[in-house]
């Protein structure tokens, strides 16, 4: 008996979970900023995952532009016209959305997992502990950050990966504040206090009580970073501190302004990566906002 | 009284919060309280707001620290080691006034009553036991209940859920904090007759913390009558509502009697702050006794602003701390 109960009460907990995310879809197709961004952000999910249907990875390297006109418009050969050293423009856009995604959710993994164990220790300790980290917390809030990153970058080297890393240690002070002050309310709650009567030790009231809290919190906040952390990856690449090999975005603008695209009025190298660059953020924005909102009691019906 | 049979002694128990600012005074919530508990007993802690009923049963689970003084439970002196304290937590359980709060909105009826089984390692038929607390505690049948969420019940079938909680652990001594004030009237004696039935069943002692002296006449077998930090009387329930002998006693059950006859007698002003407890019987500014001048005329006037009094036994085990008493009462420290 106890084992088909056991099948059933687990089948039921699943319905549950179905349920709650059905209502998370619901309210997020009605919310109609948020139902933007994340059309926005299929659209960039697919032009990044058919990259290879556009364009051969070939066409990215120096040689490949040997044959082609230097800054040419655009034409049906190449649709977003050639770069200096004539390359395909479209076909560095495409790949270089692939590398900014990566980027922008690598460094967000990366922020939130600092963040989340910082926030969650600082919430949940009291004394020496919880001030030692949000002494550390108040160091990377106020950092001057964009030198902090180009150091970081300088000296871990300047791959993707190190790259993320770079970011993602640069940008998980805010989300480690808001993360504490959530937990310092959670753990006030009479039922935290009903576990501790129980005799459970604070890993099981965080796991159980603290981190389901939070855990709407940490996904509304980690939608919030990833358009701050492409930002910087733009940023960093355009200022020639990014990664020499992958074409991203911020290094396809740093290629526009140094071959001087602009005075030359070749809009098709300097715009399509702007745009795109504008439109991720928007749209990682807009989701982000929603989410919080759904998630977030006190702001829903503002 | 005074069983030998023990459950829960406690022997001077203090506990101070610290002041809020720097060079302020610490606020003496508990401030000396000796208080036994018997196997199986249900004994009522009563006492208005801030008087430090619930630190004191907070101070008795181990959630609160205290700051001077003794717990035994069954004989052992209460530790702070992790691994006693785990093994404590298991014969003593609490139920908070709150049943909406205590229970985590995210956590279904099964997870919430299954926890402490869970926290202890007693995985073995825990469906059954989960069924069985539940039904115990009144909610059959318990599959209905059992995927439910908190918000889904009713104030009084969440106490109810949370008291399972409690039992899955079989204590010893259960402590509710006001258990039902939360409730509505209609509910209050139900939960009430539950805590009385697992009691005598359970063989489990239960200390309910209440301002209302009505509801501990109804269910306890003795009352201890807390003011200020410090319990002012203990008596069993009979003799204490029979025969009050502390002016403080008398003046909270004058209002619960009214109708029986009893002149009313309404306390003056508020309890004073726990930061600034003064000298002599911390009762003495808002005692009817000394605001009419019999205190002065039995020549003790001076007496209660200066000295504090003890807690008295007469004959029965009936305690009182007040010195208007002690002529009348035989003298044993």
């Amino acid at each position: 008996m106890s084992e088909s109960t056991g099948t059933t009460f687990r089948a039921m907990t699943w319905a549950r979970r179905r349920t709650a995310l059905s209502r998370v879809w619901r309210e997020l197709r009605h919310d109609r900023p948020g139902f933007i961004g994340l059309l926005l952000l299929s659209g960039f999910g697919l032009f990044a995952l058919s990259a290879p249907l556009i364009a051969d990875r070939s066409s990215l390297l120096v040689a490949s532009g040997r044959n082609n006109p230097d800054l040419a418009a655009p034409s049906i050969k190449f649709l977003l016209g050639t770069d200096e050293i004539g390359r395909d423009v479209l076909a560095q856009l495409v790949w270089g959305s692939r590398v900014s995604l990566f980027i922008g959710l690598f460094a967000t993994v990366v922020a939130v997992v600092i963040g989340s164990v910082v926030g969650l220790a600082a919430g949940y300790t009291k004394g020496k502990v919880s001030a030692v980290l949000l002494a550390i917390d108040d160091f990377f809030l106020v950092v001057p950050f964009l030198p902090l990153a180009i150091v970081l970058a300088v000296v871990l080297g300047r791959s993707p990966v190190t790259l993320s890393i770079v970011i993602g240690v640069t940008s998980w002070a805010g989300s480690a504040r808001l993360i504490r002050a959530q937990v310092l309310t959670l753990s006030e709650r009479a039922y935290v206090e009903r576990a501790r009567a129980l005799g459970a030790s604070s890993w099981h009231v965080i796991v159980r009580h603290v981190l389901p809290g939070v855990a709407p919190l940490i996904i509304a906040n980690a939608t919030l970073i990833v358009p701050s952390a492409i930002l910087t990856e733009s940023t960093l690449s355009f200022l020639g501190f990014g990664d020499r090999l992958s074409p991203s975005w911020g290094k396809l603008l740093e290629g526009a302004q140094s071959s001087g695209s602009i005075t030359l009025n070749a809009w098709w190298y300097y715009l399509p990566p702007g745009l795109c660059i504008i439109g991720i953020v928007l749209a990682f924005t807009l989701l982000g906002r929603s989410l919080e909102r759904i998630f977030d009691p006190r702001l829903r019906g503002r | 009284m005074m069983a030998k049979d023990s459950l829960l002694v406690c022997d001077n128990v203090h506990v101070a919060y610290p002041p809020r600012r720097r060079g302020g005074k610490s606020a003496r919530a508990v401030d000396g309280v000796d208080l036994e508990i018997s196997r199986g007993e249900i004994v009522a802690l009563v006492g208005e707001s801030g008087c430090g009923k619930t630190t004191l049963a907070r101070a008795i689970l181990g959630l609160q620290k205290m700051s001077a003084g003794s717990i035994m439970f069954d004989g052992i002196p209460f530790s702070t080691k992790t691994v006693d304290k785990k093994a404590f937590r298991r014969r003593a359980q609490i139920v908070f006034q709150d049943p909406t709060a205590s229970l985590n909105p995210r956590q279904s009826v099964y997870e919430i009553v299954a926890e402490g089984l869970r926290i202890h390692g007693l995985s073995d038929n825990e469906h059954e036991v989960v069924t069985g607390a539940l039904e115990r505690c009144g909610l059959h049948p318990a599959d209905r209940y059992l995927m439910k969420y908190p918000h889904e019940l009713s104030g009084g079938q969440r106490q109810r859920v949370v008291i399972a909680g409690a039992m899955v652990l079989e204590p010893q001594l259960l402590v509710a904090d006001e258990p039902v004030s939360s409730l509505d009237a209609s509910v209050r004696g139900e939960i009430l007759d539950l805590l009385q039935t697992l009691a005598r069943e359970q063989d489990m002692a239960v200390l309910v913390v209440t301002h209302d002296l009505g509801l501990a006449w109804n269910i306890a077998d003795r009352i201890a009558v807390m003011y200020l930090g410090r319990i002012v009387e203990i008596g069993t329930t009979e003799e204490l509502l029979a025969q009050p002998k502390h002016p403080y006693t008398q003046a909270l059950l004058s209002v619960v009697l009214e109708h029986l006859g009893m002149s009313q007698q309404i306390l003056v002003g508020e309890m004073p702050d726990p930061t600034a407890i003064s000298t002599g019987c911390r009762f003495h500014q808002r005692c009817p006794l000394m605001q009419s001048g019999e205190a002065q005329k039995k020549g003790i006037g001076s007496r209660c602003t200066t000295e504090d009094p003890v807690l008295r036994s007469d004959d029965n085990g009936h305690l009182v701390a007040c010195h208007a008493t002690e002529s009348a009462t035989p003298v044993r420290g």
